[in-house]
């Protein structure tokens, strides 16, 4: 199994509070990871530092075995990390496709000029049909309701052709049955080849979507494993779960 | 599209002819003294706007990349007897490194933090240049005009030339930016700045590029104005007045177009050459109320109305119906 994201003791703090101490954490190629914690334990924050949105204060983070710890985080768009925002960021002055254009442009296109500009659009409308979002194609992105502000981050972020997708709870605020649609279209995507960091409350969404689960409290790791026994450690149970 | 973009280059080419043949053949003197100030305005908001409107980085310090484009045209004149060509060119260059300078230490700072660090920025150029004699330091100076160039009869008649052909250039630039992806990105960024970096968006770069462009139009609307005024002296010229007006005429005029500027600065530079000759304090409260009027009733400005307006009468529905037909066909 070839490991696509390391990350080694890293350590972030705000001000004199540790946000994350001492996280590891391999995710290997191919693999669909939920990433678990109460409010406030530091999931967020791991994916901004993952994504470049933060900097680190200790630690490394790799990524396909090359050092981005320092990386800005368009560059390390373009290498292949893609993410989601848990309280959706569209750009809102924009249309939908056109959200979808700007990835294109600045990451998988180079800059695109007329003659190659249908050939994106094309691109952008297929990606648009696989996340059930077609209909809104050129619906103004600040007029999308929850469910498909959703679908446009995930959209935005697949646009950019990622090796890693790290998605900050994509179903929060869902019924079940989008949160299931939402589900179809992650599986989807991994099946596609691409490596998934999901982060979610839902329990039963990271059940069903996860091969493996970490847990995070107070900013530590306290559990990597099986979900079954990530489920089933006392410690897990205690943190996140209540009882 | 096509049809679009002819008429704006028979316009961009036809406004410097028209900049050159008027002022020779007769005209009152004072049309092209006002006409001066009014393209100078269109310069200030088009350049404004590029930060401003389409990066949503609100510049307070338009007066200060104004007065040092001002300034080192003075100097580009005084200390080397450099043409005005080479002065506007000099101003442009000083303004863009203003630009990438000011930007670098601010842009890091987000929404009214920005545009108080642009405040301060032309107060500390300001004090720099109130305490430097070789420009007349507080008191100003008197400048001294070479004969009048290119055969126009008088400095006012020339630098209306002059500034047709720096209007069309700020226009051409604004609407390059706006149409390009260095515009998409601006938008993206504007619209969430992380989102936009994590979408492969230099957002540092491409707002430093905004800064850049902006601040050497800015500086260039300001070079011929030593020899326009013939008197400077930096208090009017570092003016936080012109800082106001540009961006009050981007929003009149809307911001998310280049024309929004173009028709804002027209039409309160224009209000403003009328109702000025009556009161300046009179301007001042036209000014206000058309800032409040727009905000409040049209938020988009001009370009939201004309929008508004397309989509209401005729060539929108036909459109519409025309396309209906083809499906059916
Ligand atoms: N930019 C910041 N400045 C200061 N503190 C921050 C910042 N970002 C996060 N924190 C703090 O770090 C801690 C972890 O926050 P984070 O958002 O990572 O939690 P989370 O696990 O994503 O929680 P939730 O499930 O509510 O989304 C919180 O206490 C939060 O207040
Ligand atoms: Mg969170």
């Amino acid at each position: 199994m070839t490991t696509l994201l390391r990350v080694e003791t890293l350590t972030k703090r705000f001000g004199g509070f540790t946000a994350l101490s001492d996280v590891n954490l391999n995710v290997a190629k191919g693999e669909r990871l939920g990433l678990i914690g109460p409010n406030g334990s530091g999931k967020t924050t791991l994916i901004n530092c993952i994504s470049g949105v933060v900097q680190i204060d200790q630690g490394a983070i790799a990524f396909e075995n090359k050092d981005i710890s320092t990386l800005a985080a368009y560059k390390r768009a373009k290498k292949g990390i893609a993410r989601t925002f848990q309280i959706p960021r569209p750009f809102h002055s924009m249309s939908v496709i056109e959200n979808l254009m700007v990835p294109l442009e600045y990451i998988v296109h180079g800059l695109v000029d007329v003659s190659n500009r249908n050939a994106v659009h094309a691109e952008a409308s297929e990606l648009l049909h696989r996340m059930r979002l077609s209909d809104r194609t050129n619906a103004p992105a600040g007029q999308l309701s929850q469910v498909e502000l959703r679908k446009l981050e995930l959209a935005r972020a697949v646009a950019a052709r990622p090796r890693l997708l790290v998605c900050d709870e994509a179903m929060a605020g869902l019924a079940t049955k989008e949160v299931h649609e939402i589900l179809d279209i992650l599986m989807e995507l991994n099946a596609s080849g691409i490596t998934i960091i999901m982060v979610e409350h839902i329990l039963q969404a990271v059940m069903r979507f996860s091969q493996r689960i970490v847990c995070l409290t107070a900013g530590r790791i306290i559990s990597d494993g099986a979900p079954a026994d990530v489920m089933a450690n006392p410690e897990v149970r205690r943190a996140y779960l209540g009882s | 599209m096509r049809n679009n973009s002819t008429s704006f280059w028979a316009f961009a080419l036809a406004l410097p002819i028209l900049g050159f043949v008027l002022p020779k053949v007769g005209l009152n003197e004072y049309y092209f003294y006002v006409a001066y100030v009014v393209l100078q305005y269109v310069v200030l908001a088009t350049a404004w706007n590029i930060l401003g409107g389409y990066a949503g980085y609100v510049n307070f310090g338009t007066g200060a990349f104004f007065g040092l484009g001002a300034y080192t045209a003075l100097v580009a004149m005084k200390a080397f007897g450099a043409p005005l060509f080479v002065q506007i060119a000099a101003a442009a260059i000083v303004g863009a490194l203003l630009g990438i300078g000011a930007g670098l230490l601010t842009l890091r700072l987000k929404g009214i933090f920005f545009s108080i660090a642009t405040i301060a920025a032309a107060i500390v150029i300001e004090t720099f240049i109130l305490n430097w004699r070789f420009v007349g330091g507080a008191s100003g100076m008197q400048v001294i005009r070479p004969e009048v160039p290119l055969g126009f009869e008088t400095y006012t008649r020339l630098l209306f030339f002059v500034m047709t052909i720096l209007t069309v250039l700020a226009i051409i630039v604004a609407r390059y930016i706006e149409k390009s992806w260095v515009g998409r990105g601006l938008h993206a960024l504007r619209d969430a700045e992380s989102a936009a970096e994590c979408s492969g968006v230099p957002t540092l770069r491409l707002k430093l590029l905004a800064c850049a462009i902006s601040g050497a139009l800015m500086a260039a609307a300001g070079a011929p104005f030593p020899l326009y005024t013939s008197f400077i002296e930096p208090h009017s010229t570092f003016s936080l007045n012109y800082s106001v007006m540009a961006l009050s005429m981007a929003v009149v005029g809307g911001m998310s177009r280049w024309w929004g500027p173009v028709l804002g600065a027209i039409l309160i530079a224009s209000t403003q050459q009328l109702a000025a000759s009556a009161s300046p304090e009179l301007h001042l409260l036209v000014v206000g109320l058309l800032m409040v009027l727009f905000v409040i009733v049209a938020p988009d400005g001009l370009v939201g109305l004309v929008q508004w307006a397309r989509k209401m009468v005729g060539p929108g529905r036909k459109e519409v119906e025309l396309a209906r037909g083809s499906e059916r066909a």
